[in-house]
């Protein structure tokens, strides 16, 4: 693996990509990940999936097993040190190496100086086409009104928060209509939605009342963990919202069902039986 | 107060299922987040302010020693007395003796939350004094033996027909017959019989918001005036604040100021804000003729030696708790002692003992909300991870947790085995699925289905669809 000594400035039209996947889209929604792989080719990045990827550690992060965070850490820091940009689908997982990666090795003189200039070239997608690649031509259609969902990391840790808006005006038959709260947290919060169960459903509660009074047909929005919480609370409470990654409505990858929703197909077999 | 976080699952599930609670907090979330954020805006130079303030309190902290000798110093030049009291049981005993020096039957109190930290209340009952609280929030959870649910709004969990209840039940005593239900005629009912108490007490007992080291005064805002009361109509005055309140000047002190309403409840400034500098002096007409300042440590100077010492920055406006999803959905009792919501869950867990109150720095999503509006830049996620950080490596982590995150973390380690295994699992799993594109209830993963389905996933990972799409490329090429 060949190190690069210095990050790639922004004039370089086509910079080598990394794609941190992030696991939950790896497992549960692989689409998100072609559609982040057409986005940055589309953009003019290289984009390459290193093999050595699983997770960017937050679990063992937020439940305060330092150690077990600098394990995994590492190995991604190796994965990916020799791209222009680490770009992930994520604001959580960006946020994540960009933020807390330095702060974790900050004492480790073997490891702070490569998770640092790792944390300097991560970025979350939306962002990283919007305010690095400058993308403004997006060929994607999709109609009616979505609703966005600013996620917590994102908006907090990285300033996600026009990008995907301005980015989605450029999709044809698309229109904007924000929802009350959408910058209040929908409950996910890693472990805490599986330890504190009710609290989490009191909070996604209040985010669905507000994504459905906003009269939205789509909420979007750019984490898989968040979307996973809402589009899972929507299917249990059989409200029809459909849930959808930023990604795949950018990239024109609509055409499968919505995250926790069934296919056309399936829900025309429903209706008939 | 006895900490009574350990039950914080019992307390939250329960306040959740409290229908008036949850819309009084909904109504207080929106009320006072609203205000706040009406207030910052039309103040342009709102975070110059903030900044600054960070620059006076890390300085202050950096010099604590120094600004709270000049602080007693100052009190004792201006005729008053300071105490200092390492824990909760020595300001009890401090405020014991002075009452009794005072031969003290009623003491008056404004609301303060440093004697909700030494449980003073019940220590003077327990002496046969009585004790009237005379901030109305307080007075009205006084009425109903609860301790105060919000920082600030120490009431906001009652409803006013649960208040007029209250009222009926217990002013009978003073000559009340018809219920007061309109906002004027509970506070004309509250004031005609605290006027009384005002009178007659031989005590007043206040906190302060801030302490001024220059002159050696207190400061303390209210809304209600009661604290003016409380402190110039007893003979005695006894002020208890945290030992981190100080600031070096005047001039600083009007740096929070701006800070603190705004934050807090979205006014540009309390309607009372009140500075004591000493007893009554001969030319004064009227005050108390000793007051005494009693200084809580508690876990306060080992923060300040550790990673917590800018939770020593916080000035106890409230926006931290009325920003947070997790306090508005189960309000301030859930959390079982005299603080509530971010703040609370970080100094909780500092003051009464991590194993106490195991459950406060957990119950967060790490959304950042109450540090984005905390007027004092407190980083609480970092603070709250931090805690974390501390209970797993003194094994508060239940072995459970410890083994199942084990045996994750040493599968993440090993991308391709983890890849395998979860390619695996990912097939089953949207077998489960295809009917409906999610799943109603699964083994081992209750947690997520008690509230909500888990979508199901598309089957293939999406790193076996890498591969075998690079490997397809390879074979076409």
């Amino acid at each position: 693996m060949k190190a690069v000594d210095k990050p790639a400035s922004t004039e370089n039209p086509s910079p080598s990509v990394g794609l941190f996947v992030t696991c939950l889209v790896d497992l549960f929604r692989p689409n998100v990940g072609f559609a982040a792989l057409d986005l940055l080719e589309q953009a003019g990045a290289r984009v390459d999936v290193p093999q050595a990827q699983v997770c960017c550690g937050q679990p063992a992060f937020n439940t305060g097993d330092e150690k077990g965070t600098k394990a995994i850490a590492q190995g991604v820091i190796a994965a990916f040190e020799h791209f222009d940009y680490v770009v992930a689908p994520s604001g959580s997982c960006a946020g994540m190496i960009r933020e807390h990666y330095p702060v974790l090795f900050a004492q480790d003189p073997k490891w702070s100086g490569r998770a640092e200039a790792v944390a300097d070239k991560t970025w979350e997608l939306i962002s990283f086409l919007n305010d690095v690649m400058g993308v403004d031509d997006i060929s994607a259609s999709l109609d009616g009104n979505y609703t966005y969902h600013d996620s917590c990391s994102g908006l907090r840790e990285l300033g996600i928060s026009h990008q995907p808006r301005n980015l989605l005006s450029a999709v044809r038959g698309l229109s904007c209509s924000e929802m009350k709260d959408s910058n209040v947290c929908c409950g996910f919060g890693g472990t805490f939605c599986v330890k504190y169960p009710d609290i989490s459903e009191r909070m996604v509660n209040d985010k669905i009342r507000n994504a459905v009074d906003s009269g939205a047909d789509y909420l979007l929005g750019g984490d898989m963990g968040c979307l996973m919480n809402i589009a899972g609370k929507l299917s249990r409470d059989k409200v029809d919202l459909q849930v959808y990654h930023v990604a795949e409505v950018l990239a024109d990858r609509t055409d499968v069902s919505p995250i926790a929703g069934r296919t056309p197909e399936q829900r025309t077999r429903s209706e008939d039986s | 107060m006895q900490p009574v976080s350990r039950e914080f699952k019992i307390h939250s599930s329960k306040a959740l299922l409290d229908e008036k609670l949850s819309a009084a907090l909904a109504r207080t979330q929106d009320g006072f987040g609203g205000q706040r954020a009406a207030a910052v805006e039309a103040l342009p130079e709102f975070q110059k302010i903030r900044e600054r303030a960070l620059r006076i309190k890390n300085h202050t902290l950096e010099h604590l020693d120094y600004y709270l000798e000049k602080f007693e110093r100052e009190v004792q030049a201006a005729g008053g007395h300071v105490h200092w009291a390492r824990t909760p049981e020595e300001g009890r005993k401090i405020i014991l003796d002075l009452c009794e020096q005072a031969e003290a039957r009623t003491v008056i109190k404004g609301k303060s939350m440093v004697s909700e930290e030494m449980a003073l209340n019940p220590a003077l009952e327990a002496s046969d004094i009585e004790v009237v609280e005379t901030d109305l929030g307080e007075y009205i959870i006084q009425l109903a033996k609860e301790p105060p649910s919000h920082i600030i709004a120490p009431a906001i969990h009652k409803t006013r027909e649960q208040i007029t209840e209250l009222f009926s039940e217990n002013h009978a005593q003073y000559g009340l017959t018809e219920p007061v239900t309109e906002v004027a005629d509970i506070v004309h009912e509250a004031r005609t019989v605290l006027r009384e108490k005002f009178i007659n007490a031989d005590v007043g007992i206040t906190g302060a918001n801030f302490l001024v080291a220059e002159s050696g005064s207190t400061v303390l805002v209210t809304n209600e005036g009661n604290g003016d009361l409380s402190s110039t109509l007893p003979k005695m005055h006894i002020i208890t604040a945290g030992l981190e309140k100080v600031v070096p000047t005047f001039d600083d002190l009007s740096t929070m100021l701006r800070l603190l309403a705004r934050s807090a409840t979205g006014q540009e400034f309390s309607v009372y804000t009140s500075v004591f500098t000493g007893p009554k002096r001969n030319t004064d007409q009227d005050g108390p003729e000793e007051l005494h300042i009693v200084l809580l440590d508690n876990g306060r100077t080992e923060m300040l030696g550790n990673e917590f010492r800018e939770m020593l920055r916080c000035i106890r406006c409230g926006s931290c708790l009325n920003h947070c999803p997790v306090y508005g959905s189960v309000g301030g009792h859930a959390y079982g002692w005299v603080y509530s919501g971010p703040m609370g869950s970080v100094l909780t867990p500092l003051m009464v003992g991590l194993g106490e109150a195991a459950d406060l720095p957990n119950a967060c999503t790490l959304n950042g909300r109450c540090e984005e509006v905390c007027p004092m830049s407190i980083p609480l996620p970092r603070m709250l991870r931090a805690l974390r950080v501390r209970q797993f490596e003194e094994k508060l982590v239940g072995s459970r947790v410890r083994a199942s995150l084990g045996a994750w973390t040493w599968l993440a380690t090993k991308p391709r085995l983890y890849q395998a295994v979860t390619g695996l699992g990912m097939k089953m799993l949207a077998r489960l699925g295809r009917k409906n594109g999610s799943i109603r209830s699964l083994p081992l993963a209750g947690g997520w289905t008690q509230a909500r389905d888990l979508p199901a996933p598309e089957g293939e990972t999406f790193m076996q669809a890498w591969a075998r799409q690079n490997r397809n490329r390879g074979a076409r090429q």
